[in-house]
This record gives C-alpha cells, sequence and structure tokens, in this order.
C-alpha cells in the first residue's frame, strides 16, 4: 500500500519543520551540507555536463539532413535541451545516485546504530536536525549547480561542434543567442528546487526508518536512488506539463 | 524517582510487556534483569519515550511523563542521560565534540566554560587528553566511558545505561561498573541499568527487578537472589556452572 509510507513521509516533513532548537547550530549545519552536496558535486556535475552537451550537438547535426534547415538551429537546440531537461534532470538523478545514497546510509547508519535514539533522548528533534539543513543545503546548491551545468553543456556542445565541423563557431553562437525564451530558465530553476527537495527528502526518509543492520543500511540506500529517480521523472513530466 | 504503572506493551501480536509496575529509587542503582526476549529494553525503551506503551504511565518525580506533548517532553529529556549498548557516539565527531553536544543545544555558557565542563567529565571518566580522537579510534571500553561522560554531562537526575558491559572484558566490565555506581551516588541520580550480566548483579544490584515473559517475576536486592524460591530467577542466576559453584559454596 501507498499510503502507509505517504502518511509517515508527510509526518516526517511535518516533524522535520518544526522551531528548530538553536538556530546557530543549524546554519552551521546547513553550510557544511552545502559544502558537501554544493561544492562536493561539482566534479561529476561539470563532467557529464561537458558531454551532454557535446552528444547532443553531434546527435542534431546527424539528423539535420536537410540544406534548408540553417547550422544554427544545432546551437538553439542544445541551449534549449541542457535548460529545459539535461541539465536539470540529467544531473538530478546523477545526484540522486550521489547524494541520496550517501544522505540514506549516513542516517540509516546513525538509525541502526542507535545514534538516532540518543539525539531523541537528549530531547533533540531528531529529523530537524539530520534531515532540515540537507533540504535546505540541496535546495540551495542544486539550482547553482544546474545553473553551471547548463552553461557547461553549451560550452561542450559548441566544443564538439566547432571541432567536429558540424557547424561553424559562427552559427553555433547565433543559435545559442536567438530565439531564447527566458521562461525556459525559469522552468529549469523550479525543476532543480522541486528535484533537490525529492533527493535530499525521500532519502531521508528512507534512512529514518532503516530497521535492521548494515545489510539494511544497503538496501535503504538502493531503494532511495531508485523511488528518488523514479519521483524525479514524474515530476519532470508533471512540471512540464503544468509550466509549458 | 521514577514510578512505572501497569506498562503494557505490544508489537503486532507479540505482547512483549504485561502489566509492569515498579519504583526505582535515586542514589542508587536499579538492575532491571532478565533472559534475552524478556522485554527489559523495551521496558527501558518505554520508560525514556523512545517506545510508546499502550497501557500505563511513566512518571518522573510526580510528572507524568507518558501524557505529555513532545514540547513537554523536552525539559524531563533535558535531565536524562542514557548509556546506549553500543555508546551511540556520534561518528563525525570528536570526543570532545560528543561531550560538548548536549551543552552546544541546550545551555547557553561560554565555549570556556563547555570545554572546562567536558574536560572534568573526561576526567571523572578516566579519558583526559583524549578529547580530539574520533570514535572510531577508540576501543569498546572507551567508547563506553565517553558515552557515560556525555551521559552526564548535562548532570543529569535520571541516568538510564543499557547493558554496559556487552562487548566488554570482565576487567573492563567492572570498571565500567564500578564508575556507574560511584556516579550513581555522586550525584544521587535515579540510576536504571539493564543488563543480564551476573557479575553486575551481584556487584551493584541494590535493587533489582527481574523480568520472565515480559512480566514482574521477582523484585529484591543481590542480598536476596541467592536465596529466592524463584524457579525461574535460579534458572536465570545459577545458569553457568561458575555461578553454581559459587551459591553451593554460600
Amino acid at each position: 500500500m501507498i499510503f502507509h509510507p505517504l502518511g509517515k513521509y508527510i509526518l516526517l516533513l511535518k516533524a522535520v519543520f518544526r522551531r528548530p532548537e538553536k538556530w546557530n547550530i543549524y546554519r552551521k549545519e546547513i553550510f557544511k551540507e552545502m559544502d558537501s552536496i554544493g561544492v562536493g558535486s561539482l566534479g561529476i556535475i561539470a563532467i557529464i555536463s561537458v558531454f551532454l552537451g557535446a552528444v547532443t550537438t553531434v546527435q542534431t547535426a546527424f539528423q539535420l539532413v536537410s540544406d534548408l534547415i540553417p547550422k544554427s538551429v544545432i546551437g538553439s537546440i542544445v541551449r534549449d535541451s541542457s535548460i529545459l531537461e539535461l541539465s536539470p534532470t540529467i544531473s538530478a538523478i546523477v545526484l540522486a545516485g550521489k547524494v541520496g545514497s550517501s544522505v540514506a546510509s549516513q542516517i540509516g547508519t546513525m538509525r541502526v546504530t542507535e545514534q538516532i535514539d540518543a539525539l531523541e533522548i537528549m530531547g533533540i528533534n531528531s529529523p530537524g536536525y539530520l534531515i532540515l539543513p540537507k533540504i535546505i543545503g540541496a535546495v540551495t546548491t542544486i539550482p547553482l549547480l544546474v545553473i553551471i551545468s547548463i552553461g557547461l553543456s553549451i560550452t561542450g556542445g559548441y566544443l564538439a561542434g566547432t571541432a567536429s565541423g558540424a557547424t561553424t563557431s559562427q552559427d553555433f553562437l547565433n543559435g545559442v543567442t536567438s530565439d531564447f525564451v527566458p521562461f525556459t530558465f525559469t522552468v529549469s530553476m523550479v525543476k532543480a528546487v522541486i528535484f533537490a527537495f525529492i533527493i535530499t527528502s525521500v532519502s531521508a526518509y528512507q534512512g529514518f526508518y532503516t530497521t535492521g543492520g548494515a545489510l539494511e543500511v544497503g538496501q535503504s540506500s538502493t531503494k532511495a536512488v531508485v523511488i528518488s529517480c523514479i519521483m524525479i521523472l514524474f515530476t519532470d513530466y508533471v512540471i512540464a506539463q503544468v509550466l509549458l | 524517582m521514577i514510578e512505572i504503572r501497569d506498562i503494557n506493551k505490544t508489537f503486532g501480536e507479540n505482547h512483549v510487556l504485561r502489566g509492569i509496575s515498579a519504583q526505582f529509587k535515586e542514589g542508587v542503582c536499579n538492575l532491571i534483569i532478565g533472559g534475552s526476549g524478556s522485554g527489559k529494553t523495551t521496558l527501558l525503551k518505554c520508560m525514556v519515550g523512545l517506545h510508546e506503551p499502550d497501557i500505563g504511565a511513566v512518571i518522573y518525580d510526580t510528572r507524568d511523563f507518558t501524557r505529555m506533548k513532545f514540547e513537554d517532553r523536552i525539559e524531563i529529556r533535558q535531565e536524562i542521560g542514557m548509556l546506549f549498548q553500543g555508546s551511540a557516539l556520534f561518528d563525525s565527531m570528536t570526543v570532545e565534540e560528543n561531550i560538548m553536544f548536549p551543552l552546544n543545544m541546550f545551555t547557553e555558557q561560554a565555549t570556556k566554560e563547555k570545554l572546562e565542563r567536558v574536560n572534568f567529565c573526561l576526567e571523572r571518566v578516566n579519558l583526559s587528553e583524549n578529547n580530539k580522537l574520533f570514535p572510531a579510534e577508540l576501543s569498546g571500553g572507551m567508547k563506553k566511558r565517553v558515552g557515560i561522560a556525555r551521559a552526564i554531562a548535562m548532570n543529569p537526575k535520571y541516568l538510564f545505561v543499557d547493558e554496559p558491559n556487552s562487548g566488554l572484558d570482565p576487567k573492563t566490565s567492572i570498571v565500567i561498573d564500578e564508575l556507574i555506581q560511584e556516579l550513581t551516588e555522586e550525584y544521587n541520580t535515579t540510576t536504571i541499568i539493564v543488563t543480564h550480566d551476573m557479575n553486575s548483579v551481584m556487584g551493584i544490584g541494590e535493587s533489582i527487578l527481574f523480568l520472565h515473559q515480559g512480566e514482574k517475576w521477582w523484585e529484591g536486592s543481590n542480598k536476596q537472589i541467592a536465596h529466592t524460591d524463584n524457579q525461574e530467577l535460579n534458572d536465570f542466576v545459577f545458569a553457568s556452572k561458575f555461578m553454581q559453584a559459587g551459591k553451593d559454596r554460600l
């Protein structure tokens, strides 16, 4: 049944957003998470973004067989697909693997080693202390990662296009700069914020309700990644349907 | 003093605790003993609020903990120190940060004052100069002692200890038991220890509650335990040949 876990998830979120015991301690944790999630994921996001842009350029050029279609279209397609889909969604799926599994296993290990019980005994709101900084850290840094990803993806497309001769530098840049609809960027940011929330909250939920030992921590981590990915793709569709 | 009244707890079809009532006095070590699956850890968790009893009440010096909301419980929780079976130290923090954590969360003390308190607690458990070590760098006995230091950091009125000797050699077990007893007498805490270690029972068991199949089966002290005719308790206490030989000599 879906309703029982959904109810538990909502109740967990209610506890997460309870007023913090001490803001300055939470602030430190938020900065730590921003560093871990944002700075820690910069490398992998940079690598995948460059290749996403490069592959999009090469494959678009391959399909442009008609001489009636100007080569500058390649630039436009790379820009729009990077902004609307590739950077927010593919980055989110990669981050679900990297950040989501780390969040689930970290909280899951704390659960099975009674560290969460220790927090609760002290009178600390454990969902708030453990999960809120992760959610805030992700919601603030993942959109920044997506912006960087968009830039690198277009750069990757430019490099691949000019290096392979699929398009000229002038054509590509004309395509990138013409007919830009700023609303696509808004959609991209909406996606980034929602995906960031999904990755951290779903993974934290999986970790928080882990029971058993090391084996179950691994299972929670896997479930966190799988469910986050499915939720990201489903939400991606809903956002596209609603906003575009 | 802590009083429990008619505590019942079920997990699905499994009736783990059946109408347990008892009083735990301050300034002495109150032991809850029983075989595996007898419900002693569940009882401890019901008392500290990690499990909610289905029926019954837990009273901390006239304050009914079971009827309180989350926010109201915080005041009592700050008076509780707990040592977990696996110590439950925060892996990402040093020994010093672990002990300082409750002070950071609930006091407005200056860093210097908090450091003094941390050093005092570490000294009290004979672990001075280990402030900067991480839990992964500590032995089992050291982890227990850091766990005790963290538990006493806030000067608790109530100290809960879950299996303090699990995984420790007999000599270290005695050191931990004696430390808990000293702290109990020194700070006049209401100390409740869940154990099935017979050395602890005979050494520090001034008040003992024996659980069997989720029910209160016997209550008394370590002086009375050798002379009881309670069959289940005798089977539990004198299960080892060593204890049996000790009884025969009495």
